[in-house]
């Protein structure tokens, strides 16, 4: 068990909701960004001495901008629908947590200040002032919400809390009361091309080191590309995979199937990031900055594709977002989506039958899969609504022999969040994260404990790290974290590879048929 | 007396309209820069419309929530759809509409009186969950109460007026119906039925300043009206696109 210094809550059969407890949570704020983390991003270094004017300005450019902003603060009828829905308060308890107190916090101001009923009668409606100390209260409460729309899904209205958690963040960051994990982060993309900060060199190094291992293991060169020109794929990855355990048993299978599908591809160095934290401050404009580095480099380089590995808010703005923040994409291939998920494309793979794959090669473990909340409820896969929950629970079927789904109620649309979204996956929030996995934690150790599942795959790089952290807090085991495309590259045999029991061979072949 | 609610309803529709009006244009005129529909989400305009008609008919999200929420919600909300169309009586006169669109609200209006009933039930359920469950208790304000008591009153006077103390629905029909053809008539002056019309016209005044905007919410917000197809089509606010403009890189 890891040591904490909170109290790690207790696994039971059951998440039962809990009874409120006011200000459990009021004591936890992440660390404020370095002056140069805002000025880096275009925001002010420090708190601005106007901030009470420059606040409201924000809100009210916001509202105008966005009308999910100005629907959801008008629309919410206090039915209490969300109120159970949000992992962070069924792990902590904080009514704060709530989806709808969350909103609450911006709400209340917005009503003092634009709506008839809150200028004139503001207690009747719940408006309040806007003070300093709201602005601290806003700074601790959305950020600790991972944006992970479960409670949308829920809401009579979809209100999706996450559309108003970027509004904060933005006018936080507007009045130079940034947070340092996501600012930094972005800055880091904008110097030197991805959120871990790793240069060219450095990257090319690795992508050497991963072609001698592949090699060394199965004696096929299979090539990791940087910077080809004229390559047919843009592979286009979160910066994890480079070198954190497990993702980049995942990249080595990305570029396994890439190799047996037989397409050219390259990575970038310039765009060397899928992650796009943009999303998580609400900037649009940091957004459609970092975006655009992917656009740059598939002009540059002349590819005509481009494909994503495993991340799930990084898909989200590579699906949802790409097409209009870095459109037209008009000088690519119209014969396949822009982007495209490696998911989807192993999957088109696997369907024709270019892949040999050995099944066995997974059966020491017993999987189960976590949807990312980005995947599940903000992107798609394939043409079918609903193929991002199915593709990739097809694609870990296709390779593993045992497979078992945990319980209905917190998969697909109403998965539930890993506890590290949103730009919360810094030491500075471990409290929030570890008591925020009680719900994942709980379904998964359900599916141990009857189902005698061994490991979860994921296919969400911020999913993986937390998972990796978290674990260890509720009695697991931090190697019980798996990618999807390692277990695709655990059994994919590649065209000339020799079996380590050669005599077996025949009889795999044709179990990859079957 | 007449006059005196003559003018205030009146006044009341002109603000109800004029309000929502106004709202609906804010709602329609502000732009949503990015595609952000809660997946699963229909790939075609006509799934968003069957998607949309689930939620308003049937509260599709709440069902998956809470049942109980959803139950009395439901009820309520259904039983002040049926009384409404039954109100329809009081303003339209039969020989201003043809045959084929009078005859359905001809055929509900018994049934409009078990409607009553069941909005008002809906109402008490809704008002009890507010008070008994800590979390929505915590999250309502006064104004979530009133709400309640609001509806709720008008929902008992005029359902005292229909099994208590009749009022001269002949009288009440000529008055409103002489209200929008412009001409005075004269208001049976019942207790009931002035408290039933004062409630009526309060709700009218407040609904586009208050919650009740979630009525035409509903149909604007993103999550749930926007088709799931980024990548096939760009998507692209105005003031997007002037930054577009800006650097072309
Ligand atoms: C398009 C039509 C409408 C739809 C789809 C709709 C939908 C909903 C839903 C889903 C809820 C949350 C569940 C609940 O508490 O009942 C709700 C609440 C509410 N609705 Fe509506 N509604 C509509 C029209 C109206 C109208 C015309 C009124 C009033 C005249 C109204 C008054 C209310 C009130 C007061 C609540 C809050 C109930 C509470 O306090 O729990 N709604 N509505
Ligand atoms: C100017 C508008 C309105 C007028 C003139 C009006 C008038 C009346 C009258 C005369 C009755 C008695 C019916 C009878 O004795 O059979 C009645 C009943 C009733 N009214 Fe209204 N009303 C109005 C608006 C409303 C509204 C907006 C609501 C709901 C929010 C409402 C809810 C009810 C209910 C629940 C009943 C009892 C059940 C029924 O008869 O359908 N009324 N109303
Ligand atoms: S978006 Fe997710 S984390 Fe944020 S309030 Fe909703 S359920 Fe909680
Ligand atoms: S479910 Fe939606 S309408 Fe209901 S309280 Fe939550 S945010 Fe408000």
């Amino acid at each position: 068990m890891a040591k904490a210094k909170f109290d790690v809550p207790e696994l039971t059969e059951y998440v039962d909701v809990p009874a409120i407890a006011e200000g459990a949570m009021a004591h936890l704020s992440p660390f404020v960004a370095k002056p140069e983390n805002n000025t880096d991003l275009g925001f002010p270094g420090e708190l601005v001495d106007d901030w009470h004017d420059k606040t409201l300005e924000k809100l009210n450019d916001l509202r105008k901008r966005y009308r999910s902003l100005q629907v959801y603060l008008d629309a919410c009828v206090k039915c209490g629908s969300c109120t159970d829905k949000c992992h962070y308060f069924l792990g902590t308890a904080d009514p704060k947590n709530m989806p709808v107190a969350r909103q609450d916090l911006l709400r209340k101001v917005y009503r003092r200040y634009f709506t008839f009923a809150g200028k004139y009668f503001p207690k009747l409606v719940g408006a309040e002032d806007l003070t300093r100390e709201t602005l601290d209260e806003w700074y601790s409460y959305y950020h600790q919400c991972s944006q992970c729309r479960r409670c949308s899904v829920f809401c009579p209205y979809g209100i999706d809390t996450a559309e108003i958690s970027m509004a904060a963040r933005e006018i936080l960051d507007s009045i130079g009361y940034g947070q340092k994990y996501c600012n930094e982060i972005i800055a880091k993309v904008y110097k030197i091309g991805n959120n871990l900060g790793l240069p060219k060199g450095a990257l090319a190094d690795t992508l050497e080191g991963l072609e001698e291992d592949v090699e060394e293991e199965t004696g096929i060169a299979v090539k990791f590309p940087l910077d080809v020109k004229g390559a047919d794929i843009l592979l286009i990855t979160p910066s994890a995979d480079f070198f954190a355990e497990p993702h980049v048993d995942g990249l080595i299978g990305y570029g396994k199937v890439l190799h047996e599908a037989g397409v050219s591809w390259t990575l970038s160095s310039y765009a060397s990031e899928a992650a796009n934290f943009g999303m998580f401050i609400g900037s649009y404009e940091n957004m459609r900055r970092v975006s655009r580095r992917i656009r740059k480099v598939a002009l540059d380089l002349g590819v005509k594709r481009i494909v994503f590995g495993e991340c799930g808010h990084a898909w989200r703005v590579a699906y949802s977002f790409l097409n209009t923040l870095a459109g037209p994409f008009d000088f690519l291939d119209p014969d396949y989506p822009v982007p495209q998920h490696i998911m989807e494309f192993t999957w088109d793979q696997i369907q024709k039958g270019n892949l040999n794959i050995d099944k066995s090669a997974n059966d020491d473990m017993t999987l189960t899969f976590h949807d990312s909340c980005n995947v599940a409820r903000a992107t798609r896969m394939g043409d079918k609504p609903g193929g991002q929950i199915e593709i990739p629970r097809n694609v870990i079927k296709a390779v593993c022999n045992n497979y078992v789904d945990m319980h209905h109620e917190t998969i697909g649309e109403k998965t539930f969040c890993c506890g590290g979204g949103g730009g919360l996956l810094t030491d500075d929030l471990m409290e929030i994260r570890v008591k925020g996995a009680l719900p994942r934690m709980t379904a998964l150790k359900n599916v141990m404990e009857e189902e005698g599942v061994t490991h979860m795959a994921a296919i969400c790089a911020i999913c993986k790290s937390q998972f990796t952290k978290v674990l260890p807090y509720f009695g697991m085991d931090m190697d019980q974290i798996v990618c999807v495309h390692q277990l695709v590259s655990n059994a994919i045999i590649l065209t000339g590879q020799k079996t380590e029991d050669d005599a077996q061979e025949g009889e795999e072949a044709q179990e990859a048929e079957a | 007396m007449s006059f005196f609610f003559a003018m205030l309803f009146y006044v009341a529709a002109l603000i109800l309209v004029l309000g929502l009006a106004r709202k609906i244009f804010q709602y329609a005129w502000t732009p949503a820069p990015l595609k952000i529909p809660t997946t699963p989400a229909p790939v075609t305009r006509s799934g968003v419309v069957l998607r949309l008609f689930r939620e308003v008919v049937f509260f599709e999200s709440l069902f998956k929530s809470t049942k109980w929420t959803w139950i009395f919600g439901w009820m309520f909300h259904m039983g002040l759809f049926l009384v409404l169309l039954r109100h329809l009586r009081y303003f339209v006169d039969p020989a201003w509409v043809p045959t084929w669109v009078w005859l359905p609200i001809e055929l509900i209006q018994p049934f409009g009186i078990y409607a009553g009933f069941a909005m008002v039930v809906g109402l008490i359920g809704l008002f009890l969950r507010r008070i008994f469950v800590d979390r929505v208790r915590y999250i309502s304000a006064p104004s979530d109460y009133l709400w309640l008591i609001l509806l709720f009153f008008i929902g008992f006077s005029g359902l005292m007026m229909q099994f208590v103390s009749h009022t001269d629905i002949v009288m009440v029909k000529q008055y409103f119906t002489g209200l929008l053809t412009y001409s005075q008539g004269e208001l049976p002056v019942d207790f009931p039925l002035i408290v039933h019309l004062l409630l009526v016209a309060v709700l009218m005044i407040l609904f586009p300043f208050s919650k009740l905007l979630h009525v035409p919410g509903i149909f604007f917000s993103p999550s749930r009206n926007q088709v799931d197809n980024p990548r096939e089509k760009r998507h692209i606010a105005r003031w997007a696109k002037a930054l577009d403009k800006q650097e072309t890189n």
